[in-house]
């Protein structure tokens, strides 16, 4: 092989494929197709940006998290009490919750940068904890438990008004989350990324090859909470509300949930595993609305049990699978 | 003459025992310094003390006159001072082209740029290619570490340290654990490092250390025994006691002095 071949293979990965393009392309359709669903397209814009940012640390850098809604959250209060104390403009208000939130995530990332997987399950999660009780206590500032209402948006762009149906707030999500995608994407195929899968598979290496591992972690730890706290404004900003909920544990455990369906490590993991979570949750609540939670955990049990890829291929159910172990 | 890397009265303890006791060690520029010893004594600890991945209690070190003994790993590794590992420290997910490209990025100051793609710099990829046929990696370019035979993933180990440009490479063990039939491939790699860079080596295989090594030091429970040519080493009779009983080189157990040693 010549350099060039080298060269073609090093970028194979990294260019855009057509049904990327198709997949983006329904996305952006979706809301005008299904005007009805319009409110949980948006939902699902929501989460699977949210799952992305947490696919970014843990998928690529191998930073487990069990606290990452404590940046959605946060990202979620500073938006809507942006928009209610200060200006109603979206864009702005994205923005500021985005470099509030990168300030927290910078802070925060010092407390993941040593230690073991089960040290940092325990410190993430403390963090989320932190910042609830925070949110709770500080009710003359969040609402408390009764939640930040009164929060009302101004047009995007001064242009787009919120409509009642959710499509505005549909297409505002999936275009924030189409930049900031475009982005992660760029970043893990870059010697950047690269440098962050060095530290993931061999940390004892990356570091003897020369790459600053402590400082790599704390900037993509800080990107993944900024992105994360993106999420969390978009939901404030297109619901008008902001609710304890945006930072409790079961969003943390609900995020993680969907990159476990979707797999880890290919962005496009959060996004599959976001669809299959809120479309399992949206059809097996409506059946049955008490126990959905126990189908959902039937079901990532035989995910877990199975396999992704054998689930995924029917065909393969009731043979013996290659090479398997008696 | 002056040592491109020196290291002074280094002390390492480990609560109440002493690894390493008052070790100094000067290395030439293009030396070929072995570094023997028996198990356990010490010559893993002082490659740790040396790479940064431990903090010596007492002594310090100096690369090119500047003191580096508070330096963290990979400063040590930015200025020149890269080693391999005598357990495989690999990146299993990539495939070999994948890991020396990101190798080379980094070295030449690209490993912050996140932007471009990997493949991006012609100069990268044409280095990582050049580094693929010089350690015969080549047709397992673009196949997963993890699926490579153990030999290759040696080959591999050696051919990051090199990817890092090293002026002074410390090699753990290179051949420790490779087949009779791999064992030439590596040991040619070995061979024909570049003559300027000056190379530590460790190893207790006594052929290899003394085809390879123009100057050898001889650790023993973690204090220096002696140094000198190989010739010298090859007559001194504390060097053959402290070897007899302790079955000489050829087949010593491997992975007894992982990372304690």
């Amino acid at each position: 092989m010549d350099a060039q071949r080298y060269q073609a293979a090093l970028r194979a990965g990294a260019r855009p494929r057509l049904w990327e393009f198709v997949l983006w392309a329904l996305a952006f359709a979706a809301p005008l197709v299904l005007p009805q669903h319009a409110l949980m397209v948006n939902e699902i814009a929501i989460v699977a940006l949210f799952a992305v940012s947490l696919d970014l640390i843990l998928g690529y850098t191998g930073i487990v998290s069990l606290g990452h809604a404590g940046f959605f959250g946060f990202g979620a209060y500073v938006a809507a009490l942006f928009a209610k104390h200060v200006m109603p403009d979206p864009t702005v208000g994205l923005l500021v919750a985005m470099a509030a939130t990168a300030v927290l995530g910078a802070v925060a990332s010092l407390t993941i940068l040593r230690g073991s997987d089960l040290t940092r399950l325990m410190v993430t999660l403390g963090t989320a904890l932190l910042l609830l009780e925070l949110a709770n206590k500080l009710d003359w500032l969040t609402g408390g438990a009764d939640g930040l209402q009164g929060v009302v948006l101004g047009p995007v762009l001064g242009l787009f008004d919120f409509d009642l149906y959710g499509r505005t707030a549909a297409w505002y999500s999936l275009s924030v989350f189409l930049l900031l995608f475009v982005l992660m994407r760029r970043i893990v195929h870059s010697p950047f990324g690269a440098t962050l899968m060095a530290i993931r598979d061999n940390r004892l290496r990356a570091s003897a090859i020369g790459i600053p591992v402590v400082s790599r972690l704390a900037v993509v730890y800080t990107v993944a909470a900024a992105i994360a706290g993106a999420a969390g404004a978009l939901l404030s900003q297109t619901t008008g509300f902001a609710s304890l909920d945006v930072l409790a544990f079961d969003r943390s455990a609900d995020v993680l949930l969907m990159l476990v369906i979707g797999g880890i490590g290919w962005l496009y993991g959060g996004i599959a595993g976001a669809i299959v979570f809120k479309v399992l949750q949206d059809s097996l609540s409506s059946i049955t609305p008490q126990y959905w939670m126990f189908w959902i955990g039937l079901i990532l049990v035989l995910l877990v049990l199975v396999g992704r890829d054998r689930l995924l291929r029917p065909q393969t159910w009731f043979r013996r699978e290659k090479g398997a172990k008696a | 003459m002056s040592a491109v890397l020196s290291a002074k009265g280094l002390v390492m303890r480990f609560g109440g025992i002493v690894a390493t006791n008052n070790v100094s060690i000067d290395l030439q520029k293009g030396a070929r310094h072995a570094l023997i010893g028996p198990n356990g004594a010490g010559k893993t600890t002082l490659v740790n003390i040396l790479t940064g991945v431990l903090r010596p209690s007492e002594g310090n070190i100096l690369l090119d006159g500047q003191d580096i003994t508070g330096l963290a790993p990979h400063q040590r590794v930015q200025r020149g001072m890269v080693r391999t590992f005598q357990i495989n420290q690999l990146f299993d997910s990539m495939t070999p082209l994948q890991t020396l490209a990101l190798v080379v990025a980094q070295r030449r100051g690209l490993g912050g740029k996140w932007w471009q793609p990997v493949g991006s710099d012609a100069g990268v990829a044409a280095r990582a290619g050049e580094l693929l046929e010089q350690f015969r990696l080549a047709e397992v370019a673009t196949q997963p570490t993890r699926q490579l035979a153990y030999g290759k993933r040696r080959l591999l180990e050696i051919a990051i340290a090199l990817a890092c440009e090293p002026r002074v490479l410390l090699l753990d063990e290179p051949v420790a654990g490779v087949p009779a039939g791999e064992r030439e491939e590596l040991l040619q790699t070995v061979a024909a490092l570049p003559a300027d860079v000056s190379v530590l080596l460790i190893e207790h295989d006594m052929d290899l250390v003394f085809s390879f090594a123009n100057r050898m030091t001889v650790l023993v429970n973690g204090t220096l025994l002696t140094e000198g040519s190989p010739e010298e080493i090859a007559a001194d009779p504390r060097v053959k006691e402290v070897y007899l009983g302790h079955g000489c080189g050829h087949d010593t157990p491997q992975g007894t002095d992982i990372q304690n040693g």
